[in-house]
C-alpha cells in the first residue's frame, strides 16, 4: 500500500526536526569540543535556576539573544533580496535533506514505510543541484548589503564554490560508477553486501581516494575553516558584515546545518549509509554462521541509530578538522582545487574504469 | 637564525597537505580525548591531580596571588590605635600618578609627633599600582597587602579610598602563597584553591 499524505508529513518532521537539533547541538559541540581540544572548559555558565547542564543552554541563550535583537537593515541595502537572502541559504542547506535515507523500510500497519522523505531516483544529481544552490544565498546577501566588504566576501563564496563544485561532482563520479546508480537508497542497499562473505562493501573500501577527495570538497563547501576565506573574519567580515539579529542568526545555522549535511551525504555514499554490519531485514546474520532475528520495528530503529551514530562521528571529524587547521590563503584555496583536487578526482575515475574492467 | 631557513621548501609530499594535516589532526586529538578521559573521571567522582582543562574558575575558585604582589592600600595604626601616618608628605610628593590626597593636622597632645591626619584619599582610579608610596613612607604607614584586587566601582567618587576605609583594611594571607622556612613557596601558585564566602 503506498504511503498516505499523513505518514509523508511525519517523515517531513522528523528529519526537520533532527536536523534542526543537530544544528543547534552543533554550536555546543563546536563550544565544548574546542575548549576540550585547546586544554580549556569552554561555555558554562549560562543557567536556568542553577541548572548549567554543561553549557548546553548557551544554545538556548543564542536563540534568545538572535530573536529578540534587532535586525538592521541598512540604508542603501536592496531591502526585499537583503531580507530573503539568509532564508534562501537556510531553505537550500535544508532541502537536500529530503533524499537522505535514515533507515530501510518500515511496516506499519500494512503500508510498508520507504524512511527517506522524498524516494528520488535522481537523488545523487538532486543533491548536487541543492548544493550548487547554496551559494545564491550567500552571494544575493552580500550583494544586496551594498557593503565592499561583504561583495568581496560574497566574491570570494561565488569563486571557491564553482571551484569546488566541479572536483564535487567529478569525486563522487567513480561511485556512481560502482554502485550504477544515483538512487542514494540503492545506493545504500548495495553497500550491504559482504565482500568475500565478511567484510561490508561500504564506499570507503571502494572509494578510499574518492572519500578523501568528497571529504575535503565537501568541508569547503561548508565554508567553515580551513576554507571560510568567504568569512575570513580577520581580514573581511565576510558576506554577513551587515546582518544582525536572526538574519545572522540563519547564516550561522545554515554553516551549521550544511556540517551536518556534508556528514550525512559522505556517511551515505562512503559509509554504508544506515548499514549495520551482517544486519539483514530480518536480523543479524553473522559470516560464522549463527543468527539473531529481530523484529522489523528493532531493525529500523538499529538502522537509525547506526546512521545518527556515524553523522555524530563525521561532525566530530570536521569540528577537529575545523579547530586544527588555520584558514587556507585565497590563492592556496584556488590551487588546492584546480591543480591537486579536480585532477586527482579524474585520475580517480580513470583508475575506477581501468579496474571495474579489469574485474569484468 | 632565519627561522625560515629550518624547515626549507616544501617537499611535494608536504605540499599534498594531507600527512601534516594528518599529525596536526592526531595532536588536537590527543589533547581532545586525554582531557576528556580526565572531565569524566572527575564526573564520576574519581579525583586526581590531572585536570583536565588549565582554566581557572575565577569567581568561585582564586588562585594564590604571588607574595610580592601590591594590592589595594591599608593604612596601618600605632599601638594605641592612632594611625602611624605623620603626613609628611613623602608618598603624595613620589606618586608619580597623583593620585593620594593628604590634609595634615595639628597634633597637640604628643609634642613628639608634630603632625597627623586630617584626611588621607587614594583615587584608585588613577593609581598605577607602583608601590612607591610604601617605599617612600618613613613611618611604614601604608602598606599593599590586603589581597584584595576586585577593585570594579561604578562611578568614579566610588573608586577613592578613604581613611576610614584604609585604616580598617585587615592584611590577608590567605589569598598569598606561603613561604616555607627557606623562603621556598610551599604552595604552588596553579593549584586551586575554594574561596571562602
Amino acid at each position: 500500500m503506498a504511503e498516505g499524505v499523513g505518514i509523508i508529513l511525519a517523515k517531513l518532521a522528523f528529519v526537520l526536526l533532527f536536523v534542526l537539533n543537530f544544528g543547534a547541538v552543533l554550536t555546543w559541540v563546536e563550544r565544548k569540543q574546542s575548549a576540550v581540544m585547546q586544554d580549556r572548559i569552554g561555555a558554562n555558565r549560562a543557567s536556568i535556576f542553577g541548572v548549567r547542564l554543561l553549557g548546553l543552554l548557551h544554545a538556548l541563550a543564542d536563540a534568545i539573544k538572535m530573536f529578540t535583537k534587532e535586525s538592521f537593515t541598512p540604508d542603501n541595502a536592496d531591502k526585499p533580496i537583503f531580507r530573503i537572502a539568509p532564508a534562501i541559504s537556510v531553505f537550500f542547506a535544508l532541502v537536500g535533506f529530503a533524499v537522505i535515507p535514515f533507515g530501510d523500510k518500515l511496516v506499519v500497519g500494512d503500508t510498508v514505510v520507504n524512511l527517506q522523505v522524498a524516494p528520488l531516483n535522481v537523488g545523487v544529481l538532486y543533491l548536487f543541484a541543492v548544493a550548487g544552490m547554496a551559494v545564491y544565498g550567500v552571494v544575493l546577501g552580500a550583494w544586496a548589503s551594498r557593503n565592499n566588504y561583504a561583495l568581496l566576501g560574497g566574491l570570494r563564496a561565488s569563486a571557491q564554490m564553482i571551484s569546488y563544485e566541479v572536483a564535487l561532482g567529478v569525486s563522487i563520479f567513480g561511485c556512481i560508477m560502482i554502485y550504477q546508480t544515483v538512487d542514494l537508497q540503492e545506493i545504500v542497499r548495495w553497500q550491504g553486501h559482504l565482500l568475500g562473505g565478511w567484510l561490508p562493501a561500504w564506499g570507503v573500501l571502494m572509494q578510499p581516494l574518492g572519500f578523501i577527495l568528497f571529504l575535503t570538497v565537501g568541508i569547503a563547501e561548508t565554508k567553515r575553516i580551513p576554507f571560510d576565506a568567504p568569512e575570513g573574519e580577520s581580514e573581511i567580515i565576510g558576506y554577513f558584515l551587515e546582518y544582525s539579529g536572526m538574519g545572522f542568526g540563519m547564516y550561522f545555522l545554515t554553516d551549521f546545518i550544511e556540517t551536518v549535511m556534508i556528514s550525512a551525504i559522505t556517511v551515505t555514499l562512503f559509509f554504508g549509509g544506515w548499514q549495520v554490519p551482517y544486519l539483514m531485514a530480518d536480523g543479524f546474520h553473522f559470516p560464522w554462521g549463527g543468527m539473531v532475528a529481530l523484529s522489523n520495528w528493532m531493525v529500523a530503529l538499529l538502522q537509525f541509530v547506526s546512521f545518527t551514530l556515524k553523522v555524530m562521528f563525521f561532525l566530530w571529524l570536521q569540528m577537529t578538522i575545523r579547530w586544527t587547521l588555520p584558514r587556507f590563503r585565497y590563492d592556496q584555496i584556488m590551487r588546492l582545487g584546480w591543480k591537486y583536487l579536480l585532477p586527482i578526482s579524474l585520475v580517480n575515475i580513470l583508475l575506477t574504469g581501468f579496474i571495474i574492467l579489469l574485474l569484468k | 637564525m632565519n627561522v625560515h631557513d629550518k624547515y626549507g621548501p616544501l617537499t611535494l609530499w608536504e605540499k599534498f597537505y594531507l600527512a601534516p594535516i594528518l599529525a596536526g589532526l592526531w595532536l588536537t586529538s590527543k589533547h581532545f580525548f586525554r582531557n576528556l578521559g580526565r572531565h569524566i573521571l572527575r564526573a564520576v567522582g574519581i579525583k586526581s591531580r590531572a585536570m583536565g582543562a588549565v582554566t581557572i574558575q575565577y569567581p568561585e575558585f582564586l588562585r594564590p596571588l604571588f607574595p610580592r604582589l601590591r594590592t589595594m592600600h591599608r593604612l596601618t595604626r600605632r599601638e594605641d590605635g592612632t594611625p602611624r601616618c605623620v603626613a609628611c608628605m613623602m608618598c603624595e610628593t613620589v606618586c608619580p600618578a597623583k593620585c593620594i590626597y593628604i590634609l595634615a593636622d595639628e597634633k597637640l597632645e604628643n609634642p613628639q609627633i608634630e603632625k597627623m591626619l586630617h584626611s588621607f584619599d587614594i583615587d584608585l582610579g588613577l593609581c598605577i599600582f607602583c608601590g612607591y608610596c610604601v617605599e617612600a613612607c618613613p613611618e611604614d604607614a601604608i602598606r599593599m597587602d590586603t589581597g584584595i584586587l576586585e577593585l570594579s566601582n561604578v562611578s568614579r567618587n566610588g573608586m577613592v579610598l578613604d581613611m576610614e576605609t584604609m585604616l580598617n583594611l585587615k592584611p590577608d594571607g590567605s589569598r598569598y602563597a606561603q613561604y616555607d622556612k627557606n623562603g621556598d613557596i610551599i604552595s604552588n601558585a596553579y593549584i586551586q584553591q575554594p574561596k571562602k564566602s
